[in-house]
């Protein structure tokens, strides 16, 4: 993509007290784009493929990138107030949104509390809520699980995309750290999901797009299956050669699709 | 001075280590036989009597889901030592309030021990260390301002003496705060608190709680208790820090023959040495600052227990800090080198027992220090001494 595009530094905007970093890329009609829980940082490639054809707002969510956490902020919840504040305050009505695994949960709250904001919603390996067992995890707990064994079920090639921490700057690597961190204060208990979520979907009638890595580990082809169930209108697609982050091993295959979904 | 002996209650009869992946959090509890665990309660209460009758203070700690310390509600164990010992403190070190749902609940304990023994309870509140986190499912995340938003509604619970008051706090609500017993102790037992960092050590100083540090060693505790005692002054509560405000615990054997006394110390080492569990466990995302994180990645070196494991002997031990351990005059020497180090401090808290270090040998150890070193330890190490270089000398 156009590097001046890319090298766009993010702009701010002051929201609920929350000092909020966000991207404001490409032209066309309004694209909110929802990273998951490893931040924006390694989405880049895929943001400039949608925003080819679209104007992409990308924030980093209260407590990852360089966006501020205040005390109060503990929960998805609050999250997605933040996020349709920012729609107010940009001034945008109606937009088409993608949302990436815990952006996924983002977007799938404010599809409950604002159906009428979000026109069509693309949900990539989306967790968020609980369609499976009592006695079993819907998501396998990645915060009990070696480096080596989360990389497995996030990545069809762990090789290529383990994080090199070596080759990090000391700010990137902060960032990292404080992204996990802000993961752990969101997503702890209940684990990964807002029980309530699943007895709400039905007011997401928009068209839904679930689109899961053939080889995500983190959340199971059943999962999606049964989370799709829970909104009126969505539908599946797989990936091919992508674990968790099809927007990060497979961009623009995955671009591409949401582009047309959204089209 | 005072000395206390603490015994963690391990449960060491287990595999080779390469048969499994962590002794903490995931080790299956059919490795633990009920009657043999039983026998062993019963010798651990044996012990901290035959400590008490040496003339000794009793403490105990608690952890979940590890067979390092099979003590996963210390307020029972507590509750039985009330009444099975007569004369000496006992202290809890202690509540793993970070992580437990209820601190009006704790209070009650609390509260209930302190009559049961007549007001002899120490109280001890605790983060808890990152292996806890799991067990308890409590977040990783803001887990000071849970401690410290529980430690106060505690004191004030033990406090408060005119009918019902209600706490509408960020972690914690309750509508109607009443405890039934209240404590003996006015107005209220005393509270110790454990943190190995100097901005938790700073906070405790502030309240002027006893300040708890454990096998942080020559390296990591003088500016711990230099943060203490920062913090004692910048709140104003005087210009000398008593040492009976500091604890300082580490691994201690003391016997006649040096032979003997590295032989005791060698099995204390199954502390160290025992510990293993994987980093996912030992560092879950927000138990330590982002900045201190980012450094471990980087390769920085781990404090504590982890640290020690691989390269764990007696010799090392001693000489940075953890252990004393030899004859009287050796643990003696060992003793007041350390202490002379750190600015001093009034309790050693003894980890006194662990792994295999059998009845005999455990008893052996209690009596040889409790008779051959704690009387030297009272006699020039007083309490009311005032620690810290800096401050100026007693007054006459």
């Amino acid at each position: 993509m156009n590097e001046a595009v890319r090298g766009s530094s993010p702009h701010r905007l002051t929201i609920a007290g929350i000092d909020l970093e966000y991207l404001d890329r490409g032209r066309g009609a309004p694209l909110l784009y929802l990273h998951g829980g490893a931040g924006i940082a390694a989405d880049h490639a895929f943001i400039d493929r949608l925003a080819g054809q679209r104007r992409v707002i990308a924030p980093s969510h209260p407590g990852f990138g360089t966006s501020g956490l205040p005390d109060w902020l503990d929960s998805v919840d609050d999250i997605a107030h933040v996020h349709l504040e920012l729609l107010d305050r940009l001034k945008l009505d109606v937009v088409d949104v993608v949302g990436m695994s815990l952006g996924g949960w983002i977007a799938a709250e404010m599809a409950t509390k604002a159906p009428e904001r979000l026109s069509r919603m693309a949900l990539i390996g989306p967790i968020g809520v609980k369609t499976g067992t009592v006695d079993r995890l819907d998501i396998p707990d990645i915060f009990a699980m070696s480096e080596a064994n989360l990389d497995r079920l996030r990545f069809h090639d762990p090789g290529k995309h383990r994080a090199d921490i070596g080759a990090m700057s000391d700010e990137a690597l902060a960032t990292m750290v404080r992204n996990h961190e802000t993961l752990a204060l969101i997503a702890w208990e209940p684990y990964m999901h807002n029980p309530k979520l699943r007895h709400r979907l039905h007011r997401a009638a928009m068209p839904v797009l679930l689109l899961r890595g053939d080889s995500d580990g983190i959340v199971s082809a059943d999962y999606i299956a049964r989370y799709a169930k829970l909104f009126p209108d969505a539908g599946i697609t797989t990936i091919a050669a992508a674990g968790h982050g099809p927007q990060v091993e497979q961009p623009d295959r995955t671009a591409d699709i949401i582009l047309e979904f959204f089209a | 001075m005072k000395a206390w002996h603490f015994s963690e209650n391990a449960y060491p009869d287990l595999p080779p280590e390469d048969d499994f992946d962590s002794i903490r959090v995931t080790l299956p509890n059919r490795l633990y036989d009920p009657a043999k665990g039983a026998a062993l309660y019963d010798r651990f209460l044996d012990e901290w009597c035959l400590a008490e009758d040496e003339g000794l203070e009793i403490m105990l700690n608690e952890h979940h889901q590890t067979a390092t310390c099979v003590d996963p509600a210390a307020p029972i164990v507590l509750g039985a030592l009330a009444r099975l010992t007569k004369r000496a403190r006992l202290l809890i070190l202690g509540n793993p309030v970070a992580n437990r749902r209820d601190p009006v609940r704790i209070a009650e304990e609390m509260a209930l021990v302190d009559i049961l023994s007549k007001g002899r309870l120490e109280c001890g509140f605790v983060r808890g260390v990152p292996f806890e986190i799991l067990p308890a499912n409590s977040n990783p995340v803001r887990m000071n301002e849970r401690q410290w938003e529980a430690t106060d509604l505690i004191v004030k619970a033990w406090t408060s003496h005119d009918g019902p008051f209600s706490h509408e706090g960020r972690f914690f609500h309750h509508r109607n705060i009443n405890i039934w017993p209240r404590p003996w102790q006015q107005p209220h037992p005393p509270v110790w608190i454990s943190t190995t960092s100097t901005s938790g050590a700073r906070r405790v100083g502030a309240r002027g709680y006893v300040q708890a540090t454990f096998l942080t060693g020559y390296k990591g505790t003088p500016a711990i208790f230099d943060a203490y005692r920062a913090g004692w002054r910048e709140a104003g509560l005087g210009e000398n820090v008593p040492m009976h405000r500091l604890a300082y615990a580490a691994l201690v054997y003391v016997a006649d023959s040096e032979a003997a006394a590295h032989a005791g110390a060698e099995k204390l080492l199954w502390y160290m040495t025992a510990n293993k569990v994987p980093p996912h466990f030992a560092r879950p995302p927000g138990y330590m600052p982002v900045a201190a994180y980012a450094a471990m990645l980087r390769g920085a070196a781990v404090g504590g227990l982890a640290a020690n494991r691989r390269n764990a002997t007696v010799e090392n031990a001693i000489e940075n800090g953890l252990m004393f351990a030899g004859t009287p005059d050796q643990v003696y020497d060992q003793f007041k080198r350390f202490h002379d180090h750190v600015g001093g401090f009034g309790h050693l808290l003894i980890m006194g027992q662990a792994g295999f270090l059998d009845h005999a040998e455990t008893v052996a150890g209690i009596k040889c220090f409790a008779r051959n070193v704690y009387p030297r330890l009272k006699q020039n190490f007083p309490m009311t001494a005032i620690s810290g270089s800096r401050a100026p000398p007693v007054p006459a």
